[in-house]
C-alpha cells in the first residue's frame, strides 16, 4: 500500500454517520474513495456544495458543479448548494462535523501551518484558516517528512494557519493525537516501529506503553 | 434595471475602479464582462474576488492583460502570474481568509461597519487589527468592504431584473450584488417575468442596475 493509501484509508475510519466532512486538495481528497462500507456522509465543497459525489462520467460534466479545486464533481441525491457566506457559516460556526487537510508542518503543540513558505511559495490560505478556526475536528493529512525532514516539528517556522490545536495527525508511519493538548502518538502504520516514527520526529512524542498498528 | 449592450455596460467602468467579481475558480464568473474588460483594455483596477483562476481563465485574464494594481483574495494558488507579479512588484496582492473576505463583503452590502471573527487571531493576519474579546473569546475586528461595481455571473435574469445561480456558479454572486455602487449582470438565459418563482429569487430585481442583453 501506498503511503497516500494508508494516509486515506486511516483517515477514513474516523468518518461516523452522519457526519459533514470538509476535504481539502491532495491527499484529504483520497479519504472519499474509503469511506466504510454502510457509512454515510456529506462532504462538503467550500465553494458551495454539500453532498459532493465522484467524478461524474465523460462527457458527463456540468461547467457550474466543481469542487473547491475547480474539478467536475457529482452532486449526490439530497446534496444541496449555496453561497459562499452560506458556506463558511457552516465552516466558521461548528456545523462541518470534521476537516481534513493537508500540512507543511504540525507542531508540539498541533498547531498547524499550512498556508505559505515566504519568500517561495504564497498560495494563500483560501478557506484554510476558517476550516482550522471553526470545523468541530480539524485532522492532518500528510507525508511524516519532506525530503527526510520531520514535519512534526517542536515548533512551526511558518507562518501558522490558526492557533487552534488539530485533533490528529495521520502519516503514512503513524497516527499522532492532540486530544489533550500534548503530541500523543496512538498507532504506527504495518511495519512501522516507534522507533522509526520517533527518529522521523522532532516534536516530542508522549509513547503510551501500547500503541497499537493501525488497523487498514 | 436597465438593459445594456455588454460594450455599453463596460465602457461606464473608469480605469481605476474597484470591482468586485462572482465566481469561484472561474466557475460563475461572468466570462463575457471580464472579456470585454480585457478588449476595452482597462487599467488600475482593484479586483474584490475569491481568487484569481488561472491564466486564460475568469480574472486570471485581467491579470495576464495587465489590468489590475490590486487584487483582494483569499487564494492565487491556481494562477503563478499573479504570484510572480505580485513578488516582482506590479501588482498588489492582499491575501484575506475566504470566510473573511466574504463577510466583509456582506457587511459592506448589509448596512454593517465590519464583523467579529475568530479567524486568524493569532496568525499573521491579526497584524495592524483591533482585536475585541467577547464572552471571554477573542475576535478580530474585520472592516467592511464596498466596491464601485459588482460583476454579477447569474443562471437566470428575468425581465425585471430578478436572479437565480446555478449549482457551485453561486458562490461569491449574490453576496457581491449587495455590495457595490452598481450592479452589472451578465446572465446565461434571460426569461420572463414569472419562470423565476418568488420562493426561487436569490438576488431580488432592485439590486441589480444593469442587464446586459443576450445576444
Amino acid at each position: 500500500m501506498d503511503a497516500q493509501t494508508i494516509i486515506a484509508r486511516r483517515i477514513a475510519l474516523e468518518l461516523r454517520e452522519g457526519m459533514l466532512v470538509n476535504l481539502g486538495i491532495g491527499i484529504p481528497t483520497l479519504v472519499a474513495n474509503h469511506v466504510p462500507e454502510g457509512v454515510r456522509v456529506f462532504f462538503q465543497s467550500e465553494n458551495g456544495l454539500m453532498g459532493t459525489g465522484p467524478a461524474p462520467e465523460e462527457g458527463m460534466q456540468h461547467r457550474l458543479l466543481t469542487d473547491a479545486g475547480g474539478r467536475p464533481v457529482t452532486a449526490l441525491p439530497g446534496a444541496c448548494t449555496f453561497d459562499s457566506a452560506m458556506s463558511f457559516g457552516l465552516i466558521r460556526g461548528g456545523h462541518v462535523d470534521m476537516t481534513v487537510l493537508g500540512a507543511l508542518q504540525v507542531d508540539a503543540q498541533g498547531r498547524l501551518a499550512n498556508w505559505m513558505i515566504p519568500g517561495k511559495m504564497v498560495p494563500g490560505m483560501g478557506g484554510a484558516m476558517d476550516l482550522v478556526t471553526g470545523a468541530r475536528r480539524v485532522v492532518v493529512a500528510m507525508q511524516h517528512t519532506a525530503k527526510g525532514k520531520p514535519k512534526i516539528v517542536t515548533r512551526c517556522t511558518l507562518p501558522l494557519t490558526s492557533v487552534r490545536p488539530v485533533s490528529l495527525v495521520v502519516t503514512e508511519m503513524a497516527v499522532i493525537s492532540f486530544a489533550d493538548g500534548a503530541a500523543t502518538l496512538i498507532e504506527t502504520a504495518p511495519d512501522v516501529s516507534v522507533e522509526q516514527v520517533l527518529a522521523a520526529t522532532e516534536a516530542e512524542l508522549r509513547v503510551p506503553s501500547r500503541v497499537t498498528q493501525m488497523q487498514l | 434595471m436597465r438593459t445594456l449592450t455588454l460594450e455599453e455596460a463596460v465602457t461606464k467602468i473608469p480605469d481605476g475602479a474597484s470591482l468586485m467579481i462572482g465566481g469561484f475558480m472561474g466557475v460563475g464568473t461572468p466570462e463575457r464582462i471580464v472579456d470585454e474588460l480585457v478588449r476595452q483594455g482597462k487599467r488600475e483596477l482593484t479586483v474584490i474576488a475569491n481568487d484569481t483562476a488561472a491564466p486564460g481563465v475568469g480574472i486570471g485574464k485581467l491579470v495576464s492583460a495587465g489590468a489590475l494594481r490590486k487584487a483582494i483574495v483569499s487564494h492565487i494558488g491556481t494562477n503563478l502570474e499573479t504570484q510572480q507579479r505580485m513578488i516582482g512588484g506590479k501588482m498588489e496582492v492582499e491575501l484575506v481568509p475566504q470566510g473573511t473576505l466574504i463577510e466583509r463583503i456582506r457587511a459592506g452590502g448589509f448596512g454593517l461597519g465590519g464583523i467579529l471573527t475568530p479567524t486568524g487571531v493569532g496568525t499573521v493576519v491579526e497584524t495592524g487589527k483591533q482585536k475585541l474579546t467577547v464572552n471571554g473569546k477573542e475576535f478580530l475586528l474585520e472592516i467592511a468592504l464596498r466596491a464601485d461595481f459588482a460583476l454579477v455571473g447569474a443562471f437566470l435574469a428575468d425581465y425585471l431584473g430578478n436572479l437565480t445561480y446555478a449549482l457551485t456558479g453561486r458562490n461569491f454572486n449574490p453576496v457581491i450584488a449587495t455590495a457595490a455602487d452598481t450592479v452589472i449582470v451578465a446572465a446565461e438565459h434571460i426569461v420572463p417575468v414569472g419562470v423565476i418563482a418568488p420562493d426561487h429569487v436569490m438576488t431580488p430585481a432592485p439590486l441589480v442596475d444593469y442587464l446586459i442583453t443576450n445576444t
